[in-house]
């Protein structure tokens, strides 16, 4: 994983956000938040009164001036908070849009090459690129196979390879061929290839609105809409009461009333989330995505990468009686020397750990290598005029009926095999000359920790299911040890399908992630489909989500993103409407008090007049969207816990200080304001 | 406070909740058309009304059917009773010989009692005949309590349901509402009144000579009968001006008992029937935990300002704040009637509620403007506060970390649209017209009081109107074309413009498919659950009306502890 951390403010960033903010000024572009275009719409109104005001010189001009000055401050801080995100945004964009410089494209047409520019490119056209040159755009390789340097989008230096057919011929478009001639149908026009995407959603410009951040919009226009009512009813009141009210106080009560502080960065959140998932390498396609993540009750792992390490390892010898385990730890060693496969690597380990075996080297020994074949299944080495083989028991099986030596095969094979397999791991025989000496037990080794966080899944109400090609025998072990709450074996995309279904129609949201072709209706159908940057195009296209690290254990951490950002627009819209409490208690003495003195038992916070009252309240509403937006950015924090402990610890911190807090600043702007006698 | 008071607050709270299980099964059994006890023997009777009206039971409504059936079935009821109240001098049972009603009078009545609001312009003794009281009001207080609760079913089902385009015939949820659960309650607990003391007849006033020789017409007739749906209905329209403090409607603390009880004990109950309709009683009690939690808050404030010093009475060498209040019940038993009737929206009263203190008058007021979700009126009270429910999910739900859901349902822009929509009605009545009426003369025509009380009586008014509650703070004459109209408006939109996204959010609701909980559930049949759905009716329902409650009641309350009134 290739995180880059920046700092939450970037000094680079901070200028060029604040330009923005300015520019994001203009009606259309305010127009997309309701809240904070009433804010505007309110600060422009009340400017003209003052303008009309400051000509027929009335009086009271430096208090309504700096009522105003904060309204206005109110909308540039929401501008600012979104610049700042979509800065950050923009600044990891840059970063991958330096890889798209102009590229030539070799077109094949009527068997004719020819070089147009990359741009050109349209779907279904056939280009070949050969060594050193860039991919022109996205594709599936149809001839060829090539070694590709992918560094540019995953940041993984290792080069990997494409090939025609099969689950690893997607290309993309600004990678690099290091080695070979590949053909290459292009799958996306140019403009909409993945990088393109990719750069524009990092940018936030092709940022739509989510399904719930739409809503929570509606809710907060609504909730304006109440506080219009109650504002705009106050000079009926105050009329009948035989006082007068001044608009621009109710400017601010009104303003300080609506929920400017979601409203101002809830769209920062948005753009936050979607960074923060690029960061860790995964491209949601679309923020609704990001949205299900957080709602997922089912995830379906594949057990091979993510529950267990990649590779299987030897865990113990079993010589068959009649053999010295030392004569049979001893060949095992031998036939794995020069077995470079992970597993014949941890049989040496193994070896040397148990019984103090030391590596030999092979050379001394004039042995010879025989490597693994399809038609012999086995892998070994003759040495010495010994000939020494291990492989699957049968292979093992059939290698011992055929040779001349004529041995017996010991019904104990058969048993200590089906042992081995019950308990989750995989045998495998070793035999010299012809006769079985033993069994090397071969286990899935589940990945350190991965049962805590298995734990932690549950307690969130999160379902797990291992996904594997085992035997349900062995899957049925290796789930128990892993501690996932369900396995589904002897998975076909078919079954996989079916489970996806099955777990829909109870009324849960499924997140899988896969790789080939035939993964793909899987991951279509998945609410979360997380693709394998390594995967077909096809796959690609299918998932929602694609991991450019193609590391399957990310699963994880996207559905925690996911609930991180929906937390952090729940938690900061509890904040923003609990702060009215206190509001109210700042500005409705302030209000009424010149006819109706005895409110000013309703001045709890003691403010030192009505109008450093109403200027504390509308300064601390502005500054607590400054004040916010490190939040708003990072995300509330975040651990796995059960729905309700989440809520009464969120409950505590942002409806309660939601409710406190403001009476505190209030107060301390109203102490500043007075001291400095601007009110 | 006094401890004999609290025992009464406490005996009362005790024997609603020991209402809410048994009656919410019966309930059940009925809106579900299952077999009881009744149905074997009324069923012929609830048949042969499907027959005459060619309905068809078993067929299921869609949001808009059920809607529309509900609107011509209120829009038809309105127009009989407005009939009626126009031309009751030619129609018999009218031996005051009362002449009709005034246009703008009938309007308002008519309304008034199609909504279960029961505001009354009129004095009852001296306006209607019992024709009127009979077959116009009573018989709107069964049906219009009827279709509340037939509503509040209809939305439960929209919770219950997964996938379903229905949400159940409102003809039959109409009769089995009144023929199994209304009527059946309504008889034993008019004949339990008769036996208090309350009249039933049919009799012309009768005329007595008091002791100093002055004539009296004391005022008789039909008032058992109407008595007892308009408190189990939560209707109440007096039959008397006096309403419960009259000692013909309400003679005895024991009847005063069942009175509050009967006011409270269908909207609680209806917690349950939704908690049961939904699989998990844990979610009725729930929300009846809330209504509960505002309630008791509710009677505490109330009691405690109406007990606390009054400087001006002190003064006077008064301990007591009996202004209004009739001996016979005493403080406790005035504010406990006077939160109970606001909470649930009843508006039967046995005390003036502007004579309580003005911080004791506030928690009426207050109870109104939340919505009449504390308990509320039969039905109208559980899907309001549902509304609030779905509010407090959407706004707090997403701190879990999932998008915002409530018994397995997605709440989606198109609920919150409609919840915001709902919510909005009563605020701009309620406050519109206030502060309308506060600067025209036609508005400050009927006031007896000047400043902050004269405005807690036009506050109180359109409250009350808005969130068809119907009682009155008294000191207010509205009868007049103004007041008439306006409140009457107040009374359309406080009903039907909650009432039709409502059902819209039911349909919605009922055509999604319901998510499985799970350990990652927002958890909404617990005490946290409770309290922040208590926080949000309080801050959203409650803080939009701070600025006039400070003009009004509060206004007041700190005047009078400087030793001034208004």
């Amino acid at each position: 994983m290739t995180q880059k951390s920046k700092s939450l403010f970037d000094r680079a960033l901070l200028a060029p956000a604040a330009q923005d903010a300015l520019r994001k000024l203009s009606p259309a572009k305010l127009a997309r938040n309701p809240v904070i275009f009433i804010t505007a719409l309110v600060a422009a109104l009340s400017t003209v009164l003052f303008l009309r005001d400051a000509i027929t010189s009335a009086g009271g001009l430096l208090f309504s001036g700096q009522v105003i000055a904060w309204l206005w401050f109110t909308v540039l801080f929401a501008n600012f908070a979104e610049a700042i995100a979509e800065g950050r945004g923009k600044a990891q964009a840059a970063e991958l849009r330096k890889t798209r410089t102009q590229t030539l494209a070799n077109r094949l047409r009527d068997g004719r090459v020819e070089a147009v520019n990359a741009t050109e490119l349209r779907v279904g056209d056939r280009v070949r690129v050969s060594a050193g040159e860039t991919i022109p755009g996205d594709g599936d390789v149809v001839l060829g196979v090539a070694t590709v340097d992918e560094s540019a989008i995953t940041g993984e230096s290792a080069p990997v390879i494409r090939e025609a057919g099969g689950d690893r011929s997607a290309v993309t478009g600004g990678t690099r061929v290091l080695s070979d001639t590949i053909e290459i149908r292009i799958t996306a026009a140019s403009g909409s290839s993945f990088l393109d995407r990719m750069i524009s959603l990092v940018e936030g410009a092709a940022r739509q609105k989510t399904p719930n951040e739409i809503a929570l919009n509606v809710l907060l226009a609504g909730m304006s809409l109440i506080f219009v009512l109650a504002v705009a009813t106050i000079p009926g009141f105050a009329r009948y009461a035989g006082g007068q009210v001044s608009v621009i106080v109710l400017a601010a009560l009104f303003v300080t009333l609506i929920p400017t502080t979601i409203g101002a960065l809830l769209s920062a959140i948005g753009i936050a989330g979607m960074n923060r998932l690029v960061r860790f390498n995964v491209l949601a396609l679309s923020g609704r995505a990001v949205e299900a993540a957080g709602d997922v009750d089912t995830l379906l792992l594949d057990k091979t990468g993510t529950i267990t390490l990649g590779n299987r390892q030897a865990t113990a010898f079993h010589p068959l009686p009649g053999v010295y385990e030392h004569e049979m730890v001893d060949a095992a060693q031998l036939s794995s020397l020069s077995d470079e496969t992970p597993e014949g690597r941890s049989i040496v380990i193994l070896a040397k750990q148990k019984h103090g075996l030391r590596g030999r080297e092979m050379a001394p020994l004039h042995a010879k290598f025989i490597p693994f074949t399809a038609q012999t299944r086995m892998s070994g080495v003759d040495v010495d005029g010994q000939e020494i083989r291990k492989g699957a028991i049968d292979a093992v099986k059939d290698y011992v009926k055929a040779h001349p030596a004529g041995h017996a095969i010991p019904a104990e094979l058969d048993e200590i095999a089906a042992r081995i397999a019950k308990g989750g791991g995989t045998p495998l025989a070793v035999a010299r000359d012809g006769r079985v000496l033993g069994v090397v037990q071969l286990k899935d080794i589940v990945k350190g920790g991965i049962r805590e966080r298995f734990a932690e899944l549950r307690e969130m109400g999160i379902r797990t299911v291992m996904i594997t090609g085992d035997n349900p025998m062995t899957a049925a072990a290796i789930a128990a040890e892993a501690g996932v709450d369900d396995f589904l074996a002897q998975a076909t995309p078919e079954k996989k399908l079916e489970l996806i279904r099955a777990e829909q129609a109870k009324g849960k949201l499924v997140a899988m992630c896969g790789d080939g072709t035939n993964d793909a209706p899987a991951l279509a159908q998945a609410d979360v489909g997380v693709a394998m940057q390594t995967g077909t195009a096809a796959a690609r296209e299918a998932g929602n989500m694609v991991d450019l690290d193609s590391d399957p254990t990310k699963l994880i951490e996207i559905v925690g993103i996911g609930k991180q950002m929906l937390m952090t627009r729940g938690a900061l819209t509890t904040f923003s409407i609990a702060n009215d409490v206190a509001k109210y208690f700042a500005i409705i003495p302030a209000l009424f008090i010149a006819f109706y003195p005895q409110l000013g038992a309703l001045n709890v916070m003691g403010l030192a007049s009505p109008q450093s009252a109403i200027l504390s309240a509308i300064i601390f509403n502005a500054l607590i969207i400054l004040a916010l937006i490190p939040l708003a950015l990072r995300g509330v924090g975040y651990r796995p816990a059960p729905a309700a402990r989440l809520l009464s610890r969120n409950l505590a911190i942002y409806g309660l200080g939601g409710l406190i807090v403001p009476f505190i600043g209030i107060k301390l702007i109203d102490l500043l304001v007075a001291a400095a006698g601007l009110a | 406070m006094t401890a004999l008071g609290w025992l009464q607050i406490l005996v009362f709270c005790g024997l609603i909740i020991l209402l809410v299980r048994p009656l919410g099964g019966y309930i059940l059994r009925v809106v579900e058309g299952r077999r009881h006890g009744l149905s074997v023997v009324l069923g012929p009777l609830e048949r042969l009304f499907y027959r005459a009206a060619g309905v068809d039971p078993q067929r299921e409504q869609s949001w808009h059917g059920y809607a529309l059936a509900m609107l011509a079935f209120n829009f038809a009821g309105f127009a009989l009773l407005y009939l009626i109240l126009r031309t009751q001098q030619w129609l018999p049972l009218n031996p005051q010989a009362l002449p009709a009603l005034s246009p703008h009078l009938a309007f308002n009545t008519a309304i008034s009692f199609v909504t279960n609001t029961n505001w009354q312009s009129y004095g009852g003794e001296a306006t209607m005949s019992y024709l009127s009281q009979m077959i116009g009001l009573t018989v709107q207080n069964f049906v219009s309590a009827a279709t509340g609760i037939a509503l509040a079913i209809a939305l439960s089902r929209g919770f219950a349901r997964r996938q379903a385009q229905a949400l159940g015939n409102f003809w039959a949820d109409l009769t089995r509402v009144t023929l199994y659960i209304l009527l059946p309650l309504c008889l034993p607990y008019a004949l339990f009144l008769v036996w208090q003391g309350v009249p039933q007849n049919l009799l012309p006033y009768t005329e007595a000579t008091t002791l100093e020789g002055a004539k009296q017409l004391i005022a008789q007739g039909p008032i058992a009968s109407q008595e007892a749906i308009k408190m189990l209905g939560t209707n109440g329209g007096g039959f008397l001006n006096a309403n419960s403090a009259h000692p013909f409607e309400n003679p005895t603390a024991l009847s005063n008992l069942a009175q509050m009880l009967s006011i409270f004990a269908i909207g609680a109950a209806l917690t349950n029937v939704f908690g049961r309709m939904v699989g998990d009683e844990k979610q009725g009690w729930a929300l009846f935990g809330a209504m509960g939690i505002l309630f008791l808050a509710g009677v505490a404030a109330a009691y405690w300002a109406e007990t606390s010093a009054n400087p001006l009475l002190q003064a006077a060498g008064v301990d007591a704040n009996l202004e209004g209040k009739e001996v016979r019940f005493g403080i406790p038993a005035s504010v406990l009637f006077a939160v109970i009737t606001t909470a649930a929206s009843c508006g039967a009263v046995n005390a003036m509620h502007d004579s309580l203190m003005p911080l004791a008058g506030m928690v009426p007021m207050i109870n109104m403007q939340l919505g009449e979700v504390v308990i509320g009126g039969v039905g109208a009270g559980l899907y309001g506060m549902l509304l609030f429910v779905i509010l407090a999910v959407f706004i707090a739900g997403l701190m879990v970390g999932r998008t915002p859901e409530y018994l397995g349902k997605k709440i989606e822009a198109r609920e919150v649209k409609l919840t915001v929509l709902a919510i909005l009605a009563s605020p701009l009545c309620i406050l519109g017209f206030t502060s309308l009426a506060g600067v025209l003369d036609l508005g400050l025509a009927g006031l007896q009081d000047r400043g902050p009380h004269g405005f807690s009586e036009i506050l109180y008014a359109y409250t009350s109107a808005a969130a068809n509650n119907g009682s009155a703070f008294a000191g207010l004459t509205a009868n007049s074309p103004f007041y008439d109209t306006t409140l009457g408006i107040a009374m359309l939109l406080g009903r039907f413009a909650i009432i039709l996204p409502m059902l819209a959010i039911a349909g919605s609701l009922g055509a999604k498919n319901t998510v499985a909980p799970s350990g990652g559930t927002f958890p909404t049949n617990n005490g946290l659950f409770v309290a922040l759905l208590v926080g949000v009716v309080l801050i959203v329902g409650g803080l939009t009306f701070f600025p006039a409650l400070a003009l009004g009641p509060i206004a007041e309350q700190f005047a009078l502890l400087q030793g001034s009134s208004y």
